[in-house]
């Protein structure tokens, strides 16, 4: 329980909190006292000593940022030996400052003043030379303070350990690794070094930071699932900078994408007119791309148009050939409006249930296996909950790379001295934090899961109440898990039966233990049994249904989630409610004014099998790339360019594009206003900060223009009476209203009534299943559809980097982004590439009995010798050339993570 | 240096290996060999670059790469560390490694009297490029000023011939003395009375008693009262460390190496008992790099009494410093046990509290402890008869410069100078009159021959602007500059400051400039003073303008003289 504490500041009778600093109360009583190397947010250092204060008693000054008040003391902050301590300290720094300005907002600079300090009388030290090694940031190492901020920053929060101070006495300095160049070292350009650093010695590359903005604009990240809030600073209606903001899932925090990855908005190719194939260019299936040279294929045309082009050829279809004909994708980044009334048109425009997005190619397994068993496809807790947990495990998940912000709390947690258990194939950055890291074989989850479980029961470590009161299917499990001892996996997964038992005893025993998981998991043909295997562990352990515990599938897209919530799935309408039942159809058939297909609809990979055997003729694909996401490519992209009639919404030409019969410019997420739903639901407002180029529109608008042709009576004026709608539809936001978002900026469904303040763990009472409870599904041991052999020997596991997205449409068009990594490139272990003979640096193919690619080879001793990582942002080495179709039988996800592959060099 | 630039971007290649520095594997074999079974531990990290150096007589970027892989650390940790000990050379690839000989000259306050300077210039002319030559801050051998060491191996009074004649010879071994082993301690009594303590024989409290009646205070500078703290300690939960400083590196302070050289036994056993009476867990012995020989004869000592009482005293761990000054600090030093750079901590909380890992940790100097037994054996009458001028105890003084018999000189407790150099020092060198004299070390400030009847202890010069500190005298003569030997100490603390922060790190940078100028701009000297003086995180910032400002209060005749202007 926290107490008062009265004490005298400056004469001044004040109250603070036992938990506050003298600084910390002095602020909050309007009281000003210069500080430096104090940041609301960062631990307190006390090296500035700027901040000094006399505390009667004491025989030298006090640092006000570290010291607590107690009952009775007293303090001068205005002393004449305390300002003099203050002016000196500042005197002192401000004599070694460069003439040049870095900064608009120099907090040195800012304290000289209200102290009224004069020139510095001391002689300056030697001048220390900028590092401008970085695309990113600018490092002018002559304007610190060596005040560690940026330290901290560095090493505490984002807990990326590059920022070091080296040596001692005046040769201190800030430094990043084994004092290398910022750009030659493990830096991965968060900018929280950036945002922390008073002075201006660390700032945004090419001076922007001098610059002043016109105005700014709060919104959220387009990247990620993690939904970082942040700020778009625009100057002559471009965005000039980005800022992190305390969000509830980011305080403050951002990574490379998120702060530096916004220019891709203003690149060059941006698409500003509709686009209509020419007659004389047939669609071939290499997608000759280059998007800056168009005019062979695509010819400008006017909305009226290219509308009128567009949905006349779908409607045609539709006519001609049946409802069935026609399929849309959705977008996972675009806003919930977009997805929502996207598949509203297919539904009721189309008339099927032909629509999907790219969560089929993501967590499509573990949706069905949440859905099955505990009834609710979303996570249980939200990533914050690792502050909570006391044992965290993360599986086939590369959250440092994939969501960066989300892994800084993984390793806050682990530096508080959290239990974290990484396992992946890969070591990948994380696994340095965890206590126990299972580099276990790929393929091998559910044999491993399976042990783990076996150890967990074999050891006693079962919560039986919960078992009993909370789920239905144990015995079958238990039977089940018979044959799994830890003993006979070992060596299947390549890990000892003692660290099984381990991390067995470990998870199971902890008061509360989290899961969270990504492709690594997902991403097979045996995706849904890896996923079953995680939510029965967490099951017959109790640790689900409180704080610190539950089962978390790390969402990837910023809207992943809730393009799923809002429908844009082929077997639910909104809100997981299935087309095929028959109450719920009605309810939508009610809502929408119009009869419903009941027949569930097909999959992505599906789709493009339907194409080519001539069932599915006219698609309409808004801000997906599956010509470059898709599996198998050649077959995919044969696919696309067999359909008679394609209609492609985006920003840019993408490699889909170039099938298309009719492009319609679109707009990106810096330009639009609508709610994004993060990997924690939190439900957010995006906020258009900047009006797309030339003649491209709103996607609300585009598909409102296509609806009305396709026959649909639609009136929205804009993403608020749409996500009114929603709410009507879905009773997991009904509480939520736009003023509530608009205010509160997140919350989290489900969240029922409008005075819920939103349910960031669920599961506390009972599971959203008929019976309120449970429900084990086993997982029989299943391998990969294609394993190596003696011809293609080698495992290819695909994914994604840091600094690229996906598929690579936005950033590969963005400066930095581009820079640091420019050109495709594959991992291998530094001795699988010694036994072939290769140097790292050289160019290798990759093939397999589907395609093949050149790209460099990497020396990576974070993979194990006989596989090969393989990114698939580039679109001129597309990884999806060379991976297997095979889909789960029961979420249709490929089997991106796992297929066989040779390596050559010619 | 030149300003790193970005690359245009066509003409950037991506990356043959991830982000930063890749492991080695030659660099990573020889690093698991070196450190072959020990456990990875964080808090060992230093021993580890000793373990490097010692090997490869530098570190290597691929080796300090490879260190972090072994450790779980980041590249960043490493080298922080590394980079703060000046023992270590660190070698990136585009620097060059040091010759795999260093020879190291004392430049001092006494060593720089006594020709150090030139010292060096004329061994830079006949030592081959094959040797490096290295100034080095007190090495605590001042009685014997100038001091070279070549390797490990101490040439006390050197001269040129003399350091050549070992160069040529490769004579780099510390020698130790004959000293009293562990059989002759217990021959002549020793550890009977640890051996009552564990028999029970006679209780703690006793113990305790005695050491606060005796008002014995701690020796290595901070006078905290030792009976007292035992009693806090004692009080603290447990498990409860020790951690024990012999990082004696205050100029003009050898008596810890002294005394360790001769009679090491007599500080164990006071380490022992302190041990067992507060009740730790773990004791951590810390000894400053620059002791080669006291190293060697405890690890030898340690070993023999593993063997002797290994069921009854808890483990004790010697670390290694690495040539840093401020580990002397209490806090400095258990962050540099830790592991990490020697940067004093903010108190409170103090160390008795939180220290050492966190836990409640006794710290002690070496000397505090060595007259334990002493004290518990003859009583606390014996120890507080002994003093004059109405002071109590004794103390070891450290006496160097122009006197005939320099060395450590065990003297009543309230001595003054003239006693001293008259009783115990044999007078002055001929031809040498006393001028003045630092009495505590380079931070105890300095003092004009006219002050020479102030008694030298705890609290009895505090209000001339002085502090007897380690007890560490150095004497002046006419024939010596106290302008000089004060900027000595001010750079020696410029030098040492670990950096943190501002009043320090900057600070003392301000004033050295300042001191070199021909003109001292007094006002603004004495305000950075105060400054530093109230806004330094620890006693090293405190305490370096002491000198400056003694120059400035007792010896203003020195400021008139604009010719001479030191650099």
């Amino acid at each position: 329980m926290l107490e008062i504490v009265r004490f005298n500041l400056n004469g001044t009778s004040l109250e603070a909190r036992t938990d506050e600093t003298i600084l910390q109360a002095a602020q909050r009583h309007g009281v000003e006292i210069p500080h430096l190397c104090y940041n609301d947010g960062l631990r307190a250092d006390g090296n500035c000593r700027a901040c000094m204060v006399e505390i009667e008693g004491d025989r030298v000054l006090a640092p006000s940022c570290c010291r607590y008040p107690t009952e009775g003391m007293r303090v001068h902050s205005d002393s004449q030996r305390a300002r003099q301590s203050q002016r000196m300290v500042l005197e002192l720094l401000q004599s070694d400052m460069p003439e040049t300005q870095y900064t608009r907002h120099n907090e040195l600079d800012i304290w000289s003043q209200k102290l009224g300090l004069g020139k510095p009388r001391f002689e300056a030290r030697k001048v220390v030379t900028a590092d401008l090694s970085h695309p990113a940031i600018a490092v002018n190492l002559d304007a610190c303070i060596q005040c560690t901020r940026c330290l901290r920053a560095c090493r505490e929060e984002q807990v990326n350990d590059v920022i070091g101070y080296a040596a001692r006495g005046v040769a201190t300095h800030i430094m990043f690794d084994i004092d290398d160049p910022m750009g030659e070292s493990t830096c991965v350009a968060c900018g929280e070094c950036v945002q922390a650093c008073p002075t201006g010695a660390l700032m945004p590359a090419n001076n922007v930071g001098m610059e002043v903005p016109d105005r700014n604009v709060d919104s959220v990240c387009p990247y990620c699932g993690v939904g970082c809030q942040l700020t778009f600073n625009i100057k002559d209606d471009r965005i000039l900078t980005v800022e992190g903001r305390d969000g509830p899932a980011n305080h403050n925090r951002l990574c490379v994408k998120g702060r530096y990855g916004f220019d891709y908005v203003h690149h060059r190719q941006r698409l500003t007119r509709p686009l209509i194939r020419r007659d004389d260019a047939p669609k071939t299936v290499s997608p000759d791309v280059d998007p800056a040279d168009y005019a062979s294929i695509f010819r400008e045309a006017s909305w009226e148009e290219a509308l009128e082009k567009a949905a006349g050829g779908l409607c045609d279809i539709r006519d001609r050939l049946g409802r069935k004909a026609l399929a849309g994708f959705g977008s996972a980044k675009g806003s919930n409006e977009e997805a929502y009334l996207f598949q509203k048109l297919v539904r009721t425009g189309f008339g099927s249930n032909n629509v999907d997005h790219c969560t089929r190619l993501c967590h499509a397994s573990s949706v069905v296996a949440l859905l099955e068993m505990i009834g609710s496809g979303s996570v249980s807790n939200p990533v914050q909950d690792v502050a909570e947990a006391d044992v965290i495990i993360v599986i086939g998940a590369n959250s440092t790379e994939n969501h960066p912000v989300a892994a800084t709390f993984m390793k806050n947690a682990a530096k508080n001295g959290k239990t974290l258990i990484v396992i992946d194939p890969r070591r990948n950055n994380l696994a340095r934090h965890a206590r126990y890291v299972l580099q276990f074989k790929p393929d091998t989850d559910v044999a491993m899961l399976n042990g783990i479980m076996h150890s967990v029961i074999d050891q006693g470590l079962i919560d039986e109440d919960f078992i009993a009161r909370r789920t239905e299917g144990y015995g079958a499990l238990k039977t089940h898990l018979e044959h799994f001892s830890p003993e006979s996996v070992a060596p299947l997964c390549g890990i000892s039966a003692d660290m099984l038992k381990t991390v067995a005893r470990v998870y199971a025993s902890a008061k509360s233990s989290i899961i969270l998981w990504g492709m690594g998991v997902s991403q097979h043909s045996h995706g849904t049994d890896n996923a079953r295997a995680l939510i029965s562990l967490a099951l017959i352990s109790g640790q689900i249904g409180r704080p610190g515990t539950g089962l978390h599938p790390l969402r990837g897209q910023n809207n992943v989630q809730g393009a799923s919530d809002v429908g844009l799935i082929p077997m639910m309408y909104p809100d997981y409610q299935r087309v095929d039942n028959v109450e719920a159809r009605k309810r939508f058939e009610m809502l929408w004014g119009t009869e419903l297909d009941p027949e569930p609809g097909l999959t992505v990979v599906e789709i493009m099998h339907a194409v080519l055997d001539n069932k599915i003729h006219g698609m309409y694909i808004m801000g997906e790339n599956p010509a470059m996401s898709d599996p198998n490519l050649n077959h995919a992209r044969k696919a696309l360019a067999h359909l008679d009639h394609l209609v492609v919404q985006d920003i840019f030409l993408t490699e889909t594009a170039f099938y298309a019969d009719v492009v319609l410019p679109a707009s990106a997420f810096a330009e639009k206003t609508g709610t994004f739903i993060n990997t924690d639901r939190r439900v957010q407002l995006g906020r258009q900060a900047i009006d797309p180029p030339g003649e491209a529109r709103q996607d609300l608008w585009i598909i409102q223009q296509l609806a009305t042709r396709l026959g649909c009576n639609w009136k929205y004026d804009g993403p608020e009476p749409v996500f009114e709608e929603m709410r009507k539809a879905m009773p997991s936001i009904a509480g939520i209203s736009w003023q509530r978002l608009e205010q509160q900026g997140s919350v989290t469904y489900p969240c029922e009534t409008e005075s819920d303040p939103g349910q960031p763990v669920i599961f506390i009472k009972d599971f959203p299943t008929a019976s309120g409870r449970a429900k084990f599904v086993i997982s029989p041991y299943k391998h990969a559809q294609e394993t190596p052999d003696s011809e293609f020997p080698f495992i290819l596991i695909t994914g994604r980097q840091l600094e690229h997205w996906h598929t690579g449409a936005m950033t590969r068009r963005t400066r930095v982004l581009d820079v640091l990594e420019p050109s495709p490139v594959a991992s291998l272990h530094p001795d699988t590439l010694r036994a072939l003979g290769i140097q790292p640096g050289a160019p290798i193919i990759l093939s397999s009995r589907r395609g093949k690619v050149e790209v460099t080879a990497r020396a990576d001793d974070a993979m194990q010798p006989g596989q090969v990582f393989l990114p698939f942002c580039y679109h001129e080495a597309a990884a999806n050339l060379l991976t297997n179709e095979a889909l789960d039988p029961d979420a249709k996800i490929p089997e991106f993570k796992y297929c066989a592959i040779r390596v050559s060099t010619t | 240096m030149e300003a790193k630039t970005a690359l245009p971007i066509k003409r950037r290649k991506t990356r043959s290996t991830p982000r930063g520095r890749s492991v080695e594997p030659e660099a990573l074999a020889q690093v698991q060999a070196r450190l072959g079974d020990t456990p990875r531990r964080r808090d060992l990290l230093i021993e580890y670059l000793h373990n490097i150096q010692d090997a490869f007589g530098h570190l290597s970027a691929a080796h300090l790469v490879a260190l972090a892989r072994e450790t779980g650390l980041s590249h960043t940790e490493v080298y922080e560390v590394a980079s703060f000990y000046h023992h270590f050379d660190v070698v990136r690839e585009s620097d060059t490694a040091p010759p795999s000989l260093t020879v190291r000259v004392c430049d001092s306050i006494t060593c720089d009297m006594f020709g150090a300077d030139e010292l060096v210039e004329r061994l830079n002319k006949i030592l081959g490029k094959d040797v490096r030559i290295q100034r080095v801050p007190c090495v605590g051998r001042c009685h014997s000023a100038p001091v070279a060491v070549v390797g490990r191996h101490t040439i006390e009074n050197a001269n040129e011939a003399r350091i050549k004649t070992c160069v040529e010879a490769n004579i780099i071994d510390a020698v130790s003395e004959p000293y009293i082993n562990l059989d002759a301690y217990r021959n002549e009594g020793g550890y009977s009375l640890y051996e009552s303590l564990i028999a029970g024989d006679i209780s703690a409290k006793t113990i305790i008693g005695k050491l606060e009646d005796s008002g014995l205070r701690g020796l290595g500078g901070a006078g905290f009262p030792a009976g007292r703290k035992w009693n806090i300690v004692r009080g603290m939960n447990a498990p409860r460390l020790m951690a024990v400083n012999i990082d004696e590196g205050e100029p003009g302070t050898f008596k810890d190496r002294f005394y360790l050289e001769q009679d090491p036994h007599r500080f164990l056993e006071g380490v022992l008992i302190a041990a067992y009476v507060v009740d730790v867990s773990e004791i951590y012995i810390y000894l400053r790099d620059e002791y080669a020989a006291c190293r060697q004869i405890l690890q030898h000592e340690l070993h023999a009494l593993r063997l002797a009482y290994s069921l009854v005293h808890p483990p004790v761990y010697l670390r290694r410093g690495a040539g840093a000054y401020i580990c002397g600090e209490e806090s400095a030093m258990i962050e540099s046990i830790e592991g990490k750079r020697g940067m004093p901590r903010l108190r409170p909380p103090f160390v008795a509290e939180v220290g050492l890992f966190g836990r409640p940790t006794l710290e002690h100097n070496m000397e505090t402890l060595y007259w334990v037994r002493d004290i518990v054996e003859r009583g606390p009458e014996w120890f507080t008869s002994q003093g004059r001028h109405g002071r109590k105890g004794l103390r070891s003084f450290s006496v160097s410069g122009r006197v005939r018999k320099p060395g450590v000189h065990l003297a009543p407790a309230g001595i003054t100078i003239s006693e001293l150099i008259d009783e115990y020092c044999g007078g002055m060198l001929d031809g040498h009159v006393f001028h003045a004299y630092f009495p505590g070390g380079a931070s105890g400030g300095i003092l004009p021959a006219s002050m020479s009847d102030i008694p030298l202890d705890f609290d009895t010069l505090n209000e001339y602007g002085c502090f007897i500190g380690s007890a560490a005298i150095v004497v002046l003569s006419d024939k010596d500059d106290i302008k000089r030997a004060a900027l000595n100490a001010m750079r020696f603390f410029a030098h040492e400051s670990c950096g943190q922060c501002t009043p320090c790190r900057v600070g003392t940078a301000k004033a050295t400039q300042l001191m070199q100028q021909p003109h001292w701009d007094q006002p603004l000297m004495q305000a950075l003073a105060q400054t530093m003086m109230d806004a330094s995180i620890c006693g090293l910032g405190q305490a370096a303008p002491n000198p400056m400002l003694c120059v400035m209060k007792y010896f203003p005749e020195e400021l008139t003289d604009d010719s001479k202007c030191w650099k």
